[in-house]
């Protein structure tokens, strides 16, 4: 027998070395102070990028990212659950944007030298201190703060509109199965979706359950009596006829407040559930759908 | 615990009218839990409601809070939990003894895959009707669930005279992969949003607002109803095998063309009122029969019967446990179910 088992010993031997060497001998962009090659799977922070002047950086979006209309000539390398790793190699990044919750591929990047952003949401500090930290590390700080700055603008002046009025209790809808008072799923009393509602004067009547997500009977609908129902879509090529019927079909709890009064109302937009830099803009639309008469 | 339908003992002979006065004893038993856990369960609830406001007709209904939590947020749900509860149980025991398997479900052949493909592709792709919109997801997965029948029944009954059993089996299982494969695809296209909602109707759900939906699903549940009262004494000589069956004067292909089509249609329109809440239709047919024995006289009515009770308490936990938030109902059937089930294995050997 010619091959022995050192013969193979020596192959996996070596083998094991070439593994090794070869990702060290490939030439790859080194981590620079200001990445020149960026990839964002987060569209929240894809869009953030643009807004603060990096957009030309960006080689690649998330497959979800619609904002602004410049992502749809970038390349699209997946999304949350689903990255492609070997087109994200391809585009030579030397800046990754992540999910927090993307750990594998977080370590792949770190194994390949690449440098990553991790995203993870929070309220709307820490959206803002999220935007100011990728402005600083994509070397556009002063332009991130001013972005953060005008947003914190826009919340003071919502605020400073409303100040003193009456807060009616709100139910902030995110999800529900269309056609049907079905899988209603619903904001508690944490998260950006909470703070947006708080600095548009509404009261959260699941202010009590700190979860960012609920998913709620109808009986519980019932029983909170919201006086608003605000219902936030990501669909926004809803037809009118459509959103007339997606809004009658809360009629039939018709001894909320709400239905009674016909203050449910549909948002429609990707802006609303993803915290970015049109934060500001999703704020004053919920405050003019709960106080029209302020505005 | 008897091992398997498929090698039923025989039947232990009994006297005409003791077997009558079982039968009897049996549905009055298990039809007394059902309707108790219909009327118990909408007295149950995270929210306390007076009766006395609730059947007050001097507050009109649209302002009697405690009225529309009874007729909107429970009693619809406790109508929907004993249907589907007793569909899927029933097809449950016609789907075993069918198949002479007592790993059958009523998700085995097919159905609820199908069923499951219609509303998925609904949730993301969306209505193409505005009027249809109300009644988009149930109509949607009704319509998968004939479907799938179609495909199973043509491919079972294509090849030789008469149905096959075994084409049944695999014809069924193998569409189940290929539905469950092209869901996985429509999910992975859809958006996050949608992805959750579909991802959520496959756990399982009752809180149906209306009833309408029960409304609708009568029809077909009732036709298969009818069905199922005809076929208890064909199932029996079934278990024992086709060939004993038909020595004994029954008409196999005929019951075996009944069995599935009654088992099917009461699985999908169960599905397509609650969704494809799984482990009632094989835990309650078994749980029967560790009660009342293997005479399908009365494990079907008492299936029926139990499978109704134990889905309405189930849901009850659902509203309940962790309200103001929602608990899947697929995953409390499971949840107690499974414990319960071992236990009883084990406690009976």
């Amino acid at each position: 027998m010619r091959f022995t088992t050192r013969h193979t010993a020596a192959f996996l031997a070596g083998l094991l070395l070439a593994i090794a060497i070869i990702p060290g001998t490939q030439e790859r962009p080194r981590a620079q102070e200001h990445p020149a090659r960026i990839i964002s799977v987060v569209p929240a922070l894809t869009e953030t990028l643009f807004a603060i002047g990096a957009g030309d950086a960006v080689v690649g979006v998330g497959t979800f990212d619609k904002h602004p209309p410049e992502v749809a000539t970038r390349t699209h390398v997946g999304g949350l659950l689903d990255p492609d790793m070997e087109r994200i190699f391809a585009l030579r990044p030397d800046l990754v944007v992540f999910y927090g919750s993307q750990q594998d591929q977080i370590k792949q990047m770190s194994r390949a030298g690449i440098e990553t952003f991790t995203y993870a949401h929070g309220g709307i500090d820490d959206t803002l201190s999220v935007i100011r930290r990728l402005g600083t590390r994509v070397g556009r700080a002063s332009e991130a703060t001013r972005l953060t700055n005008a947003i914190d603008t826009q919340i003071a002046n919502v605020r400073a509109r409303l100040a003193g009025r009456d807060r009616p209790r709100v139910l902030l809808v995110f999800g529900r199965q269309p056609g049907s008072l079905g899988n209603i799923y619903a904001s508690g009393g944490a998260g950006f979706l909470h703070d947006m509602l708080e600095a548009a004067a509404g009261r959260n009547v699941l202010a009590d359950v700190s979860r960012e997500s609920i998913q709620l009977s109808s009986e519980a609908i019932l029983t909170a009596a919201p006086e608003v129902i605000v219902e936030l879509t990501y669909d926004d090529l809803m037809t009118e006829d459509t959103q007339a019927a997606e809004i009658a079909v809360w009629d039939r709890l018709s001894s909320v407040p709400a239905v009674r009064n016909k203050r449910v109302h549909l948002l429609l937009g990707n802006q609303f559930v993803q915290p970015g830099p049109r934060m500001g803009d999703s704020i004053e639309a919920i405050a003019r759908t709960l106080h029209p008469e302020a505005f | 615990m008897r091992e398997a339908t498929a090698t039923l003992p025989a039947l232990r002979p009994v006297s005409a009218g003791d077997l009558r006065r079982r039968i009897w004893l049996v549905q009055v038993g298990f039809g007394a839990l059902a309707v108790a856990a219909c009327i118990g369960a909408p007295l149950v609830g995270p929210t306390t409601i007076s009766l006395r406001q609730v059947f007050d007709t001097t507050i009109p209904f649209g302002q009697n809070v405690d009225a529309q939590i009874f007729f909107i947020a429970r009693l619809p749900r406790a109508f929907a939990g004993a249907l589907v509860g007793g569909s899927l149980a029933a097809a449950g025991v016609v789907l075993q003894a069918l198949l002479r398997n007592p790993l059958a479900t009523p998700f085995t052949l097919g159905v609820s895959a199908g069923a499951s493909l219609g509303a998925m592709l609904v949730i993301t792709l969306g209505v193409p009707f505005t009027a249809l919109r109300s009644a988009a997801v149930p109509v949607a997965s009704f319509a998968g669930a004939l479907g799938a029948l179609a495909i199973v029944y043509f491919l079972a009954t294509m090849r030789r005279q008469g149905l096959s059993t075994l084409v049944l089996l695999l014809a069924g299982v193998t569409l189940n992969s290929l539905f469950s494969a092209i869901i996985l695809f429509v999910q992975y296209l859809a958006d996050p949003a949608q992805t959750l909602q579909s991802v959520r109707w496959v756990m399982g759900n009752l809180d149906i607002g209306s009833y309408r939906p029960i409304l609708w699903a009568l029809g077909p549940m009732g036709l298969a109803f009818v069905a199922f009262a005809r076929l208890p004494r064909a199932l029996n000589l079934l278990t024992l095998g086709a060939d004993s069956a038909a020595v004994r004067g029954i008409n196999v292909l005929r019951t075996q063309r009944v069995a599935f089509l009654s088992a099917s249609l009461a699985t999908g329109a169960a599905v397509a009122v609650g969704g494809p809440i799984g482990f009632i239709g094989i835990i309650v047919p078994h749980l029967v029969r560790l009660l009342v024995g293997d005479d399908h006289r009365l494990v079907l009515p008492a299936s029926i019967g139990l499978g109704a009770a134990f889905l309405v308490v189930c849901d009850v936990a659902a509203r309940t446990v962790l309200s103001p938030m929602e608990l899947p109902v697929g995953v409390i059937t499971a949840m107690l179910g499974g414990p319960f089930f071992l236990w009883l294995l084990v406690r009976n050997r």
